[in-house]
Formats: C-alpha cells, sequence, structure tokens
C-alpha cells in the first residue's frame, strides 16, 4: 500500500514536470512546424515570462490571475516581436544560422535578465504554494496539480483555436504550404509572427506555472534540453506528441531517481533523448515525409 | 587587380595561389615564430590559447563548415582529448605517444556518434549532439576514479626529448607546430577527392550519391577527422589549463567552437583562425575596456555572455559570411580601389530551403 | 547488343503505383527516349534506376548482371550516370570542383595518402583535371570554369548538370529532361550535343523529355508510359501516333481521323 502511495507520488510528480517539458516543446514545435526554424531560446523566454509575471505581482502588487494574464500577453508580444525584428531577416540562411541566432539572443536574454532582477532565485505568491490536496487518502501537492491542470486546459484552448477560428485555421494553412497560403491571401508572415507570439506566451505560462515548484531564476531555461527529449519523442510535428512526450520524460526522470543512483537522473532525459533518436527518430507520432527528385 | 595567369594545372592544386601569398604568409610565420622574444609571457599565454582553440575550430569547421553537419556537443571531444592526455601521462607514458593518441582515441569516439546519426538531419543531429555532449560531460563528473571528478585532475608536466614543455612559451610552440599539421593536413584534405565528397555532402546528398559518394562512408570520416582534431586540441588545453575541472566541458563551452566557425565565416580554414581570434581575445578586450564604457555598463556583471550573444547576433543578420568575409572584401575593395562598385557586396535575395526534404 | 533491361519493374508509395510493371530493353549505343504525361512516373524509372528509391518488385539488369539490390553510390561506379530534372549541383562549389566531383567514382587513392598528398595523389589529381578538361571542352564551358555554380544562369547550369554526368564516363547516361527551362536554340544545342554523345562518346542514352521536336531529332526508340504502365514502345512516329497515346495526352474524346 505504502509502495503504490509512493509510486502515485511519482507518476503526479512526473507528469507535473513532463507538462513544463511539454509546454515547453510545444513553443518549439508550434514555431518549427511552422517555419522550419528551432527556436533555441525558448526557454529564455520561459524565464522572461516567469520574471516579468515576478515584476507585475510582486513589484506591482498585481493579484495572481490579473498578473499572470498580463505577463503572458507582455511575453507574447514579446514573441511577436522577435521575430518581425529578428527572425524575418534571416529566412534563406541555413538551419544552423537560425541555431546560433537563438542561442546569441539566449544570451543576450539571460544577461539583460540578470542585470535587472539579479542573479538570485525569486518567487511569488500563488494560490497553490504550499498547499496541499487530499485525494482519496493521498496527498498531493496543489503546485503540481495546478501544473497538470493548468496544462490540460491550455491543451483544450489551442486546440479549439487551431480547429475551429479562422486564424488558427491559417496558421495551420500557412504551416504547411506558404505559398499556398499566400495565394488565398493569408499574411503568411504576420501569421509567423504571431505564431511566435503563442509560443512565446505559452512559454510564459510554463514560467508561471512552474514557479511555486522551482523558483525562478535567470538559469532556468536550461530545461529546455529536456523538452527536446520530449518534443523528439512527440516527433516534432504533433502538438499532442510533445505533451504526451513530456510527460513520458518527466515520468521516467522521476522513477530513475527513485531507482538509480543518486546523480543518474539528471542524465535521464539526455540518454532518453539519444535512445529515441537512435532507435525509432520519427517519434511516436510522426509524419513520413520524402522528397522528389 | 591581380590577375593569375596559370599555364599548368598544378598552380590550381598547389596549396598557396601565387608567390604573393607565399611571401606574407612566410613573413606572417616568421613573426609568430619570434613572438616570444618580443611580447611579454601574458600574451604569449593568451596566443597560445588561441591556437588551441584554433586547432578545434579548424576541426569543427572540417565538419560543420565543409560537411554540413552540425555538432552541438563539440566540447566532449575537447574533454576527451584532454582526459586521455592527462591520465596517460600520469600512468608515465611519454607526451609524444600520449598526444596522438589523445587524437587517435577522440576520433574513435567521433566515428562512434558519427555512425549511428548518419540519417539524422541538421535539427536532429543537433539535438543529438547536444545530448551527447551533456552525456559524455556527466560521465567526467561521475567516473571520478578515472577523472577525479570535482576534485580536479593535476596535469603533469609533459616532457619531448628531455626538455620540459611547461610555461607560457613552451604551450605556444607547441600549439604552433600542432596548429601547421592541421591546417596544412586540412588543406590536403580539401583539395582530394575526400575533401571534395564532404562539401558534395554539404550541399545535395542525392546527387553526392548518384556520383558515387557512399554517404554513410564519408560522413563518419568528417566526424572521426574533426573530433581527432579536436582531440589534439583537447589534449593541448590539459596543458593550458593545467588542472581539469569536469564541468569545463559544458555546452557554453561547445557554443564557444560553435561561434568560432560561425563568426569566423563557414566554409573556410582561415574563418577558424579569425573565429578562434575573436572568441578569445573578446573577453580580453572586454576586461581593457571596462571600466571605460560609459553609464556603467563596465561594471554589470554578465557583460561578457551578453556580448557574446549580441555579436552572434549582430554577424547573422548583417555579415553572414563572417570575419573571413570581411577579410575577402575589405581585400576585394583595395584590390579593386579606386573602382568599387555599388552592389559589390549586396547580398542577394534568397528563400527558405526547407531542410525537410533533403 | 543489350546494354540494359528493365524487367516488370514496379514501385509503390503506400498505395500508389508510381510504376506498375515495366518492361523494356536498351540497345547498345542507341539513344531511348521516354514520353508521357506529368506525374506518369517518368522521373520515378530514372530514381528506381540510380536505386535512390528500392523498387518494389522487378529486377533491373545491366551488362548482363542485376543490380535490383546494389545500393545508390556503386551505381556510378557501374557505368550509369544520370541527370536531375531539378538540377542538383552543389552551388557552393566552383563548376570545376563540381566537376571534379564527378570524377569520385574513378579515385583509387587511399585516405592516409591524401592527408599528405603523396605525388600518388597529386598525379591521380592531374590526371582526373585532365579529364575534366575534355568535357569542358567538349561542352565549350571554359568561361566558366572557375565560376560558382551559384551565379551561373540557368541554361549554363543545365549543361554543367550534364557535363557532371559525363565526367563519370558513364556507358548509360540518364538524361531528365534535358529542355526544361530552356528556349529554342539552347535545346537545339541540346539535341546536337546529344548526338555528339553518341556518335562521338559511343554513351546510350535514355532520355526523358516532353519536347516532341528533340524526342523526334535524335531518339532511335521511344515508349509511352501513362500512370506507371507503358502505354507503347517503337519509333517515334509509330509512339506518337498511336492512339492510346494521343489519348493519354489529349483525353478520349479525339475520334482520330489520321
Amino acid at each position: 500500500m505504502e509502495d503504490a502511495a509512493r509510486i502515485l507520488q511519482l507518476i503526479v510528480n512526473g507528469a507535473a514536470s513532463g507538462c513544463i517539458y511539454g509546454l515547453i516543446a510545444l513553443g518549439f514545435v508550434l514555431i518549427y512546424k511552422a517555419t522550419e526554424m528551432v527556436n533555441f531560446a525558448q526557454g529564455d523566454i520561459m524565464m522572461l515570462g516567469g520574471f516579468a509575471a515576478f515584476s507585475l505581482i510582486t513589484w506591482l502588487g498585481l493579484p495572481y490571475w490579473v498578473g499572470g494574464l498580463l505577463a503572458i500577453i507582455i511575453t507574447a508580444a514579446f514573441g511577436y516581436l522577435l521575430d518581425a525584428v529578428v527572425l524575418r531577416r534571416v529566412i534563406g540562411q541555413p538551419q544552423f544560422a537560425v541555431v546560433m541566432l537563438t542561442l546569441g539572443l539566449g544570451f543576450i536574454f539571460r544577461a539583460a535578465a540578470g542585470i535587472t532582477w539579479g542573479y538570485d532565485s525569486v518567487g511569488f505568491n500563488t494560490p497553490f504554494t504550499n498547499k496541499t490536496v487530499d485525494i482519496g487518502g493521498l496527498v498531493l501537492g496543489e503546485d503540481n496539480l495546478s501544473i497538470i491542470v493548468g496544462t490540460v486546459l491550455l491543451c483544450i484552448v489551442l486546440y479549439l483555436f487551431f480547429s475551429k477560428t479562422r486564424l488558427g485555421v491559417a496558421m495551420q494553412a500557412a504551416s504547411q504550404n506558404q505559398l499556398a497560403a499566400y495565394y488565398m491571401g493569408i499574411p503568411v508572415r504576420t501569421i509567423f509572427s504571431l505564431i511566435w507570439a503563442i509560443s512565446a506566451g505559452v512559454a510564459c505560462l510554463a514560467g508561471i506555472l512552474l514557479s511555486p515548484v522551482s523558483m525562478i531564476d535567470v538559469n532556468m531555461g536550461g530545461l529546455a534540453i529536456k523538452a527536446f527529449a520530449a518534443a523528439v519523442i512527440g516527433g516534432f510535428g504533433s502538438i499532442p506528441g510533445s505533451l504526451i512526450g513530456g510527460v513520458i520524460v518527466g515520468i521516467v526522470e522521476q522513477f530513475a531517481g527513485y531507482k538509480l543512483p543518486a546523480g543518474f537522473q539528471e542524465v535521464t532525459s539526455n540518454v532518453v533523448l539519444l535512445g529515441m533518436l537512435l532507435i525509432r527518430p520519427q517519434g511516436l507520432f510522426a509524419e513520413r515525409m520524402g522528397k522528389r527528385v | 587587380m591581380r590577375h593569375l595567369f596559370r599555364t599548368q594545372y598544378q598552380q590550381d592544386i598547389a596549396l598557396f595561389r601565387h608567390n604573393g601569398d607565399r611571401f606574407w604568409y612566410g613573413l606572417l610565420m616568421l613573426v609568430i615564430l619570434i613572438a616570444p622574444a618580443i611580447l611579454g609571457e601574458f600574451y604569449i599565454g593568451e596566443l597560445g590559447g588561441v591556437f588551441i582553440f584554433a586547432i578545434a575550430g579548424v576541426g569543427l569547421m572540417l565538419l560543420v563548415g565543409y560537411t554540413g553537419l552540425i555538432s552541438l556537443g563539440h566540447a566532449a571531444f575537447l574533454g576527451i582529448g584532454a582526459y586521455v592526455n592527462a591520465v596517460l601521462l600520469a600512468q608515465g607514458v611519454p607526451f609524444l605517444v600520449t598526444l596522438p593518441l589523445a587524437g587517435a582515441f577522440t576520433a574513435l569516439c567521433g566515428a562512434a556518434i558519427g555512425r549511428p546519426t548518419l540519417r539524422m538531419s541538421g535539427l536532429y543531429l543537433a539535438i543529438a549532439t547536444l545530448a551527447f555532449g551533456s552525456i559524455v560531460g556527466t560521465v567526467f563528473q561521475k567516473w571520478t576514479a578515472v577523472t577525479g571528478g570535482f576534485d580536479g585532475f593535476a596535469v603533469p608536466t609533459p616532457y619531448v626529448f628531455g626538455i620540459a614543455i611547461e610555461g607560457a612559451t613552451g604551450i605556444y610552440y607547441v600549439s604552433l607546430a600542432v596548429l601547421v599539421l592541421v591546417l596544412w593536413v586540412s588543406a590536403n584534405l580539401l583539395r582530394s577527392p575526400t575533401g571534395r565528397a564532404m562539401v558534395a555532402i554539404r550541399d545535395s546528398e542525392v546527387s553526392a550519391q548518384s556520383m558515387g559518394i557512399h554517404l554513410a562512408r564519408y560522413k563518419t570520416l568528417a566526424f572521426a577527422i574533426s573530433a581527432g582534431m579536436t582531440g589534439l586540441a583537447g589534449a593541448l588545453f590539459a596543458h593550458y589549463v593545467r588542472y581539469l575541472a569536469p564541468d569545463a566541458f559544458d555546452v557554453l563551452l561547445s557554443v564557444q567552437f560553435l561561434t568560432i566557425v560561425f563568426v569566423g565565416g563557414l566554409g573556410s580554414l582561415r574563418g577558424a583562425i579569425l573565429g578562434a581570434m575573436f572568441v578569445r581575445l573578446l573577453p580580453q578586450f572586454i576586461a581593457i575596456v571596462r571600466d571605460d564604457l560609459p553609464f556603467g555598463i563596465g561594471r554589470l556583471p554578465g557583460l561578457e555572455p551578453s556580448l557574446f550573444g549580441l555579436s552572434l547576433v549582430l554577424v547573422i543578420l548583417f555579415q553572414p559570411a563572417g570575419l573571413n568575409g570581411m577579410w575577402l572584401k575589405a581585400k576585394a575593395w583595395f584590390q579593386a580601389f579606386p573602382f568599387k562598385r555599388q552592389a559589390s557586396f549586396r547580398r542577394q535575395k534568397s528563400y527558405a530551403r526547407s531542410e525537410r526534404l533533403r | 547488343m543489350i546494354l540494359f533491361q528493365a524487367q516488370d519493374i514496379s514501385v509503390r508509395f503506400g498505395g500508389i503505383r508510381a510504376v506498375d510493371s515495366v518492361s523494356f530493353d536498351v540497345h547498345d549505343g542507341e539513344v531511348f527516349s521516354i514520353i508521357g504525361p506529368n506525374g506518369a512516373g517518368k522521373t520515378t524509372i530514372f530514381n528506381l534506376i540510380s536505386r535512390i528509391y528500392p523498387s518494389t518488385s522487378g529486377r533491373l539488369i545491366f551488362e548482363g548482371k542485376e543490380f535490383t539490390r546494389t545500393p545508390a553510390s556503386q551505381i556510378a561506379s557501374l557505368g550509369i550516370a544520370r541527370t536531375f530534372q531539378n538540377i542538383e549541383l552543389f552551388p557552393n562549389a566552383t563548376l570545376l570542383e563540381n566537376l571534379l566531383i564527378g570524377r569520385h567514382c574513378h579515385s583509387r587513392v587511399n585516405f592516409l595518402s591524401e592527408l599528405a598528398f603523396l605525388p600518388s595523389v597529386r598525379n591521380a589529381e592531374l590526371r582526373h583535371r585532365e579529364k575534366v578538361e575534355d568535357v569542358i571542352a567538349f561542352l565549350g564551358l571554359e568561361r566558366y570554369r572557375d565560376s560558382l555554380i551559384a551565379n551561373l544562369p540557368y541554361g549554363v547550369r543545365k549543361v554543367v548538370e550534364l557535363g557532371r554526368a559525363l565526367c563519370i564516363e558513364p556507358k548509360l547516361l540518364l538524361l531528365d529532361e534535358p529542355s526544361s527551362g530552356l528556349n529554342v536554340e539552347e535545346t537545339e544545342g541540346m539535341g546536337f550535343w546529344i548526338e555528339d554523345i553518341k556518335k562521338d562518346l559511343g554513351i546510350t542514352v535514355i532520355m526523358v523529355e516532353h519536347d516532341m521536336s528533340l524526342v523526334n531529332q535524335v531518339s532511335d526508340r521511344v515508349m509511352a508510359l501513362n500512370y506507371g504502365k507503358v502505354l507503347a514502345m517503337g519509333t517515334p512516329q509509330a509512339v506518337q501516333s498511336h492512339p492510346e497515346v494521343v489519348k493519354a495526352y489529349l483525353g478520349g474524346e479525339v475520334e482520330s481521323a489520321a
């Protein structure tokens, strides 16, 4: 009985951290599907979003929900500007130019954050901090649950957005065939900037959800490496795939920490990633593509 | 404008295109050789570091710039070379043996990571090498029996024919010798069928295959050569820092190597050297001008990485051909002076080429 | 003498039969053209012959030996070269380097000797360069020798693509739409080159083409395809007036009075 409780705890923790990885991976995948660019600064945008929320809630004293929502909007606007001002200029350059560019941007973001907010970890009061909930005799942290619930809600919102709204359908079209979308009158470049905006907003949400569990600090973008594992498992083309991938990585990590000797937990996600790439590189839910020569 | 009148195919194959080049490079070599007699120990030490990073840069340039395979984990190869060299030296193996052994072992590791990643395209390869680099970093930390983990590993002094190689000058000359060797080997490779095969793989895998180029073989070879050169740099790096710590070989170092290749100018050996100079000397430059910067910018923490990132961003946006590109443009400007044309250096409009379908 | 045979060659992509039981022979020294509407499977056949796609059934035989499972990178050393419909040259290399890459299958040097650029490597390089210069002279590309491919106009690139295939010194040359994108004069020029390749170099040519004047100018025999299946095979005139071929190009309502 106790063992089952322990395992359930691990699963919930793993699912929670997995949701965060999945959210960051979601940001990667959204941008990659549309523009074939990989945003290596995604984790750092999450960090900036978290700090923005911190500033709004702690410095300006706004209530949690208002501050959080405002932070998401501000971060989304930042993502939009990033694409419109910087990323648009590198269309046509090979893929690793974009990799290097976003890596460089990550450096700048981290330095700017360090200057603005300092290098210590900060946190802010959320309705879920240090609260627990009792489900059938099992005590679970509300912070972890909030992550899972928040992620599920976001997925529903995104699903409805992409399938039911005109803008969402236009985004799907632009992702699949830019030229055809242009001919249909879809403003492709604006759409791509909007996709960056959504991606940034999702990253900010991830940061906000994460803050009760692990504080916000300049280097929290390092989680992005684990998000890569999530995205790869999901096949890098599929939104539900990224989340499932994230949850898998999160849960495997938790069990690794439990069963393996100390210090091996951190390497788990990398091993899973390499393993996936070697055994089934197209991920679990992949599209197969070929080229006509 | 210099126009070369060539009467023999030999002239196209030769390493230096004309006597002017030979003269200037010869002069450069002379200056570099006598530099320790003129410059102080600090500068010689810094130049030694530049040489070491240039060796790694050439290695990575062959992989990224010429074969088109990206690696975000090259710091791992530097570390492998460093630890193999140091550990063997500590066992009493002579330096003249440990140095090539470090290179050879690292080359094997490169082949080992190259083989399974053969079918991976740019993005996945980047992620796989990132994961690989991370895992190797963890191995350095955890395998304390061999590496000493976070306690560090003191690197013994190497001896060549009974002479101790220590101090800035010793490292300077040894690194210079290895750099010249690596450059010569790379130049030879690039004018041979293998070098051309690598360029073919970068530009069009399908037609490379139709020309008879065996993709798996050449990609693995490219990884092996690249890793081997970086391993040599690692062995020298061990003597440069004299005390190995496992967290020195992290993602940030891999990004520095990529910056060397990128800011230097993809697809040129000169670019690797210029890039190494840039990456090594930027921190020194910042340290010197720090106090003179207005608005107290110099006193801000995180100035270095932000300038680093900023230079990456600026190069990609405005000078994608890197320092090598700027060098060539400057040369062309001087040679054509005063007849510079308006559109001489304007970039052509280019369209995104899908990487999904290579 | 039959140089090349395709026996019941087929390939399926999911449920689509891109090439459906196609059989044909190509005789030594002839120019054999494959025609058909777009999407008929012509380029797919080339991709099967150069082994870029694996076939799902059937056999490919060259000089009497089967090569149905040979890897793509060994096709060049068999003596089969091809050009690509959408020009797959190496844009960041010079014309000379592109053609030299075509010599790769004839390279016999050892990797270690390359590292030191031993005299054996140097001499091999000079020999390759001579052969490449022969091709450059044949095609009249001297003035573009040191230009980057990215800087060359489309018509010239088409010719370079042909040159690169010739550097392989093939016995069988697969030309994929050699006249696409060329104007009338350039197409005629291409026709003369194909004739020279056949007569002076003795190379057998299989050509996929849409331009009927070029087909009539150079071909010995023609095969028409539609929906991956063979419609007709024979002399250019016979195939072009075959009722099935006419129907495939023009539609089924034609009551042919010819």
